[in-house]
């Protein structure tokens, strides 16, 4: 049931107050008539009797107080979907943004989302292969898992995305992933990059992407990764396909649910962040996993700039806190010109455990990673030893970490952007480098696998 | 029967509800909804709803139910997975499908289910509340005691032993002018505490077969912990080992505003993993209760309380029950962001005033008890509480009041973990309160000398951190040979002793015994070190014997079996072997 009124009282930042309205619904949608007839969606955030406050998506320039008219929709804010969006490309909202035809609808749904029963969850266990040693090698992703980049201004997480959704596979599974693209407040130059990535490799036919561009309304960015769950949420769970999501960058979204909490004069939490970020980003990242008696799956990667280099900002920790892992960027590796410049000891993948091992990926998997981690720290430590006191005054054990640590930086992390490296090849870098330090100090693997792949490198 | 005024978020506001009481369980709007009454203003009450509250209009009507948030107590509790208000997970799936529905009613104890009940009680005996009127073997491996619930005494009339569903009465009791009908399954009030007859000192170790937390920082039965660490650092899986291997008879496992992975990890493991006690798996034991972050805020705040309530009915029983609650910062911020909706004006970095208060409450719901009933079972609750602060930084509000009323503190390190030492609990700046009174517990059950090898491996761990400082400066070698054989232990303690594989078979539990072993081993290694370095060995000599350091290593791998003390023995008959040669060496 659609009702008209013409009673703005008060308008305030992206904020309508709308008097004398009985019962708008909690959430319900709204549909704005500017004086100029334009016209503009909303949607109810707080409502009581006879007073409705309404979030404005887009700008409220022209906005008056006696003219303009708000039509409240009677439901809450639904996506038309269906498969014909792959291949498509749509604004924030989710109108069509190139010039395609609107998309029929199969079945409209709720944006926001219901959670998942943890009952009725599967377990996400199916490695997936990225062709990165890093990932593959250290922090396996698997599918369902949500696995963040945080990154910083200027370094090359968009490369690395792209990498990774041309790459990704099941090993033994036929079918690439379906790519669903949500961007937040980037600018138009990388949305165009990756536009063109998903061209160059293909994939463009089976993405859909969802573009709010640096200059569209920054409370549409509430809207659009919640539009692209949605439909990544139907084409897995209803359509049996495999979806990653790539979602950047998840802190201009903070920052527009900050704009809206300040706008509502709401008690903020730290830096001025509402005090319910967690819960309303989880509302976002939790809307990844495989379901019992489901084929398909929503993996997600999202991307995320870390403000200051700074991993303890609000944006990057609550983010850690609900993600499966975190896969870090580090500036230092990037300026030796190392790609992709993980900083591999604070990334971390927590799933990996499920999907490696014998009949995943190969039975010495967990111990070389471990083995490598703590050979790499020790390594790490010595250099920043060895700046103080010198490289000569360390002892023999002490030198063939440093070479290690080189070695590593050098021949496991760094590869080419084209470069896919299968789990076979990264794991036998990984018994490359194990040659280098003494054999004794290789405590994280099982000793029949010392035997079984160290032996034959001598 | 009232009206809704106002919604925002979670938090309704209702009016017409003359007669309501703090905390009454509400059903909002059209759709049912479950809420509870969290203010009230003359007719107004202010209600948090445990659902998501979109589509619902001012108008519509509000149902009292007139109870507060209470929980079903009884037989089918354990293997259960249930919300942060009770519903079970199964039963949800069934009506409402893979996606959680809204305003779905479930019981928490299935109503069908006939169970077989033994009376243990005869018609004629006076009862109080907490005897035993019979049993129910609910699970393989735990004995389900029917206990006369605390408010209940009286003379028996009527009891008898057969199949019966959790509303059948099997008992009746014949108080004053009152005839209470007992069931096997009995109510009761989520906020409020079971009574218990007297509190007694936790001098027994919860054994969790973690070393660094068993020999290190030991969590008495009955005691709190609390485990604060950053993202990544181990929390959750430190808090799963615990949940798995220590020595508790029920463990209840609340994941509280965390992944919902996760806790399908826990759900997939636990019923596969084998108690290392009873042999049976350990699903058998445990009830999980699972609110995870994106599931409603308001039953997150619910979901500690109907945890620790399950736990106070199973140690009425005379049970060992560890509680983990993972995480408390979740349930912290659950208060928050309900106080921030009711304008409360905020303490502490926008947290309630109350803060305090609530977290102090919910860890007094711990001890070791005398319990209710003539026969003085002794029960307890552990209580092994996560917390995430922000930025890793303990100087926040939730690790600060949770410092102050937990007796166990476990830090995780980030730098730990990032090297991949695991756990990564770390031994300089944790500490427990515990060891004093488990001393003698130590002497009983694991050997007389246990306390003294300990913290002389604490001496050493402290020495390491301060040569530490040295060495940054002036590198390793100008060091004297004995300094640098304490930095050669104190390693062998970290990589040999602390750090433990949750996920490697031989090493993911370790016995109190093998653990009193393992340190011996390192520390009279240590000391032979020291001899033969003063009978003139070069230390350069002692660390080219690599057998000897591998033997150390692999310590972790001797079964904990009767042949274990041998195999020890060997081990250390190696070492003085290996170090007569390098004297003999040296004298020649």
């Amino acid at each position: 049931m659609i009702k008209e009124y013409q009673t703005v009282e008060q308008v305030a930042g992206p904020l309508l107050f709308v008097k004398d309205v009985p019962n708008s619904a909690y959430n319900e949608l709204v549909e704005i008539i500017l004086p100029n007839g334009e016209r503009v969606k909303g949607q109810v955030l707080d409502t009581s009797k006879g007073m409705a406050v309404v979030q404005v998506f887009g700008a409220t320039t022209g906005i008056d107080v006696p003219t303009t008219r708000v039509r409240f929709l009677g439901e809450t804010l639904r996506l038309g979907v269906s498969e014909d969006m792959l291949g498509r490309a749509f604004t924030g909202l989710g109108e069509p943004r190139d010039k395609g035809p609107a998309v029929i609808a199969e079945e409209k749904l709720d944006i926001s989302g219901v959670a998942i029963n943890p009952y009725s969850r599967a377990q996400p266990n199916e490695f997936i292969q990225t062709g990165i040693s890093v990932i593959d090698g250290m922090n396996t992703l698997v599918r369902g898992q949500k696995l963040p980049i945080f990154s910083g201004a200027g370094l090359p997480h968009n490369e690395l995305a792209v990498q990774i959704a041309r790459q990704a596979t099941v090993l033994g599974q036929e079918g690439a992933f379906a790519v669903v693209f949500a961007a937040m407040g980037i600018t138009y130059e990388e949305a165009y990059f990756f536009m063109k990535s998903f061209e160059k490799s293909g994939a463009l036919d089976r993405t859909v992407l969802f573009l709010n561009l640096a200059d569209d309304p920054s409370v549409e960015r509430l809207i659009t990764p919640r539009m692209a769950l949605t439909t990544a949420e139907y084409l897995a769970f209803n359509k049996d396909m495999h979806v990653l999501v790539i979602l950047t960058d998840m802190t201009n979204y903070a920052e527009a649910l900050r704009e809206i909490a300040s706008a509502r004069n709401e008690v903020p939490g730290r830096r001025g962040y509402p005090g319910y970020m967690y819960t309303d980003l989880s509302t976002i990242y939790e809307r990844a996993g495989r379901i019992k008696g489901r084929n398909g799956s929503v993996t997600q990667f999202p991307i995320l700039s870390m403000p200051g280099d700074d991993k303890t900002h609000p944006i990057p920790d609550l983010t850690g806190y609900i993600t499966e892992g975190q896969l870090i960027l580090d500036r230092g590796l990037h300026r030796k010109n190392i790609y992709p410049p993980f900083d591999v000891l604070q990334s971390l993948s927590r799933l990996m455990n499920l999907g490696i091992g014998k009949g995943k990926t190969r039975e010495d998997h967990r111990g070389v990673a471990d083995q490598l981690y703590a050979a790499y720290a020790e390594g790490k430590d010595l250099r920043a030893l060895s700046a103080v006191v010198g490289e000569e005054a360390l002892g023999e054990r002490d030198k063939k970490y440093l070479k290690f640590a080189d070695e590593f930086e050098r021949r496991f992390i760094q590869q080419g952007f084209e470069e896919n490296r299968s789990i076979e090849q990264t794991l036998e870098i990984a018994w490359d480098l194990f040659s280098i330090v003494p054999e004794t100090e290789l405590k994280r693997v099982k000793r029949e696998y010392i035997e079984k792949h160290l032996k034959k490198k001598q | 029967m009232g009206v809704i005024n106002r919604i925002s978020g979670p938090v309704v506001t209702a009016s017409g509800m003359s007669g309501a009481k703090m905390y009454d369980v509400l059903k909002v709007g059209n759709a049912g909804l479950i809420g509870e009454i969290i203010r009230l203003n003359g007719d107004h009450a202010v209600v948090q709803v445990y659902e998501d509250t979109s589509g619902i209009r001012p108008g519509e009507p509000v149902e009292n139910t007139g109870l507060a948030l209470s929980v079903e107590l009884g037989p089918g509790l354990l293997k259960s997975i249930m919300d942060g208000i009770a519903r079970p997970l199964d039963k949800l799936q069934e009506k409402s499908g893979a996606f959680i529905g809204r305003g779905v009613t479930v019981n928490t104890l299935d109503r069908k289910k006939k169970w077989e009940f033994k009376a243990a009680a005869k018609k004629g005996d006076k009862v109080s509340g907490g005897d035993v009127l019979g049993t129910v073997q609910e699970t393989d491996t735990i004995e389900h005691r029917i206990l006369v619930p605390p408010n209940v005494s009286g003379k028996i009339e009527m009891i008898e032993s057969g199949r019966y569903t959790v509303e059948d009465v099997v008992c009746t009791v014949k108080g004053g002018s009152e005839t209470h009908e007992l069931k096997l399954m009995q109510k009761w009030e989520v906020r409020k505490r079971r009574p218990y007859a007297e509190k007694m000192p936790p001098n027994i170790l919860l054994s969790t077969g973690q070393r660094v937390v068993d020999t290190f920082f030991p969590i008495a039965k009955g005691g709190t912990a609390c485990i604060p660490g950053p993202f990544g650092s181990g929390k959750t899986v430190t808090q799963q080992s615990l949940a798995k291997w220590s020595d508790a008879h029920i463990v209840v496992y609340i994941g509280c505003g965390e992944r919902g992975n996760e806790m399908t990890e826990v759900l997939t493991e636990f019923p596969e993993l084998q108690d290392p006690r009873t042999k049976k798996p350990l699903m058998e034991r445990t009830v999980l209760i699972a609110n995870t972050s994106n599931m409603p805020v308001a039953a997150r705040e619910a979901s500690i309380y109907t945890g620790v309530t399950i736990a106070e009915y199973y140690r009425d029983m005379g049970y060992d029950v560890a509680l983990m609650a993972d995480s408390t910062s979740r349930w912290a911020e659950a208060m928050r962001e309900i106080g921030g909706r009711l304008e409360e004006m905020p303490g502490e970095e926008g947290y309630p005033a109350y803060l305090g208060r609530r977290l102090a409450e919910f860890y007094e719901r711990a001890g070791r008890v005398i319990c209710l009933g003539r026969d003085g079972k002794h029960g307890s609750i552990t209580m092994i509480g996560a917390v995430s602060p922000p930025g890793g930084d303990i100087s926040e509000p939730v690790s600060q009041n949770t410092l102050r009323v937990t007796k166990v503190f476990l830090a995780l390190d980030a730098p730990l973990a990032y090297r991949r030492h695991f756990p990564a609990i770390h031994w300089l700046r944790s500490y427990s309160l515990y060891l004093e009174s488990l001393n003698g517990w130590y002497a009983k059950e694991a050997a007389e000398d246990f306390v003294h090898n300990r913290n002389e491996a604490m001496k050493l761990l402290q020495k390491e951190a301060e040569l530490q400082e040295v060495v940054q400066l002036v590198g390793p070698d100008a060091l004297p040979e004995t300094e640098q054989a304490v930095l050669g232990t104190a390693r062998m303690l970290r990589e040999d002793f602390l750090q433990q594989s949750a996920y490697v078979d031989y090493d993911m539990y370790t016995p109190i015994k093998k653990q009193y072993l393992m340190l011996k081993t390192i520390l009279h290694m240590h000391s032979r070190i020291i001899e033969t370095i003063n009978a003139g060995v070069p230390y350069k000599e002692i660390l080219k014997r690599q057998k000897m350091y591998e033997m150390i290593a692999r310590m972790k791998e001797i079964k904990p079996d009767s042949g274990m003390d041998d195999r020890f023995s060997e081990v250390m008959k190696g070492v003085d072997n290996e170090m007569q040669a390098l004297r003999k060496a040296i004298q020649q």
